[in-house]
């Protein structure tokens, strides 16, 4: 950090923020702190807005019924009917509404004015969603084609002997080493990058409107330009929570149409 | 004349020219196919947004190995 910033009282957001100290149960196993009560509530959120969303359904649906409907719909049209078909798209499907919700709940809390730090920004959480879709993946493969999925994975069809030797170690890496940690830092990144940049134009803001101006220093001016700035990428972040949770619960669709897929 | 820094913020940099072209071309090509045509513009503009993420996927793995520590051969 320059000597000048530090001098003066700028304290730019670090990577300490996504570590903060522990608010219950501290030096146990279970210790709980800010970060972990905010995932813990977003589970109870979400769980009673899909609880008290889907009661007392009428077949000529209310408002609240509709925006319900029309995010459930979206979810089992556009992700997993179109890509496993009809019969496994609705075998799969809550696996794949959990991957869509439980990532976009935890993504917004990013956003929210008091809260402001996404639950899926320490590795904890999207480690975890990725195992379960790893998990998912390799389950519908055995099961739809026992061994022969290994065979399809592995052993590509209509290749050369000789070229097993370098294919197949290539392969199996990709299948199954490198999606579950590329599921887990795609979405852990982009929530830590999002919340760095957001918290360092705030705070830059709050410097240049609050400590420079007051004291006399005209370059204070710019803070009006951080503020612009901080609305705009504020609208992106919500962009890019909605997309992250999106990518996530389509790739698991279609990790589990490659597995299950008959034919190369 | 001493210049310090952090040795890391080069690489990303590096890392960010391959994800921009990358992103771009993905953009490009599907802006292309809606021109020809606009009938499939949401089946296209769901894979183009499939196709964003997975390429930025790299760009991002750049930024998470700068947050590693790894040992200095000379000493911290």
């Amino acid at each position: 950090m320059p000597a000048a910033a530090a001098a003066s009282g700028f304290e730019p957001p670090t990577i300490q923020d996504f570590f903060p100290g522990p608010i219950l149960f501290a030096g146990t196993p279970f210790e709980m702190n800010r970060i972990m009560l905010i995932r813990v509530a977003v589970v109870v959120v979400l769980c009673l807005w899909l609880w008290l969303g889907t009661r007392r359904m009428k077949l000529v649906p209310g408002r609240r019924q509709v925006v319900t409907e029309y995010v459930l719909g979206f979810v089992r049209n556009n992700i997993a009917v179109e890509t496993l078909g009809e019969v496994d798209g609705r075998r799969y499907l809550p696996i794949i509404m959990t991957m869509f919700f439980l990532p976009l709940g935890m993504n917004l809390t990013g956003v929210v004015p008091f809260v402001g730090i996404a639950g899926t920004s320490v590795i904890g959480l999207p480690l975890v969603m990725a195992i379960i879709a790893w998990i998912t993946f390799i389950y519908a493969g055995f099961r739809k084609l026992g061994w022969t999925f290994l065979k399809n994975a592995l052993f590509i069809p209509g290749v050369p002997w000789f070229l097993y030797f370098l294919l197949t170690p290539l392969e199996f890496l990709s299948t199954f080493i490198v999606r579950p940690i590329t599921l887990t830092l795609r979405l852990l990144m982009n929530m830590v990058a999002g919340h760095l940049l957001i918290a360092l134009v705030y705070a830059a803001s709050q410097f240049f409107l609050f400590t420079l101006l007051p004291s006399g220093n005209l370059f204070g001016v710019l803070g009006v330009g951080t503020v612009v700035f901080g609305v705009i990428y504020l609208a992106f972040e919500i962009f890019v929570a909605l997309l992250q949770a999106y990518v996530f619960s389509f790739l698991t669709a279609i990790y589990v149409q490659l597995s299950i897929a008959e034919t190369h | 004349m001493h210049i310090v820094g952090y040795l890391g913020a080069i690489g990303f940099g590096l890392a960010a020219i391959g994800s921009g072209v990358g992103v771009g071309y993905v953009i490009g090509k599907t802006i292309e196919s809606v021109a020809r045509q606009p009938e499939l513009q949401g089946r296209l503009q769901s894979l183009m947004f499939l196709g964003i993420a997975l390429v930025e996927a790299l760009c991002f793995i750049a930024i998470a190995i700068g947050f590693i520590p790894f040992p200095s051969p000379t000493g911290p």
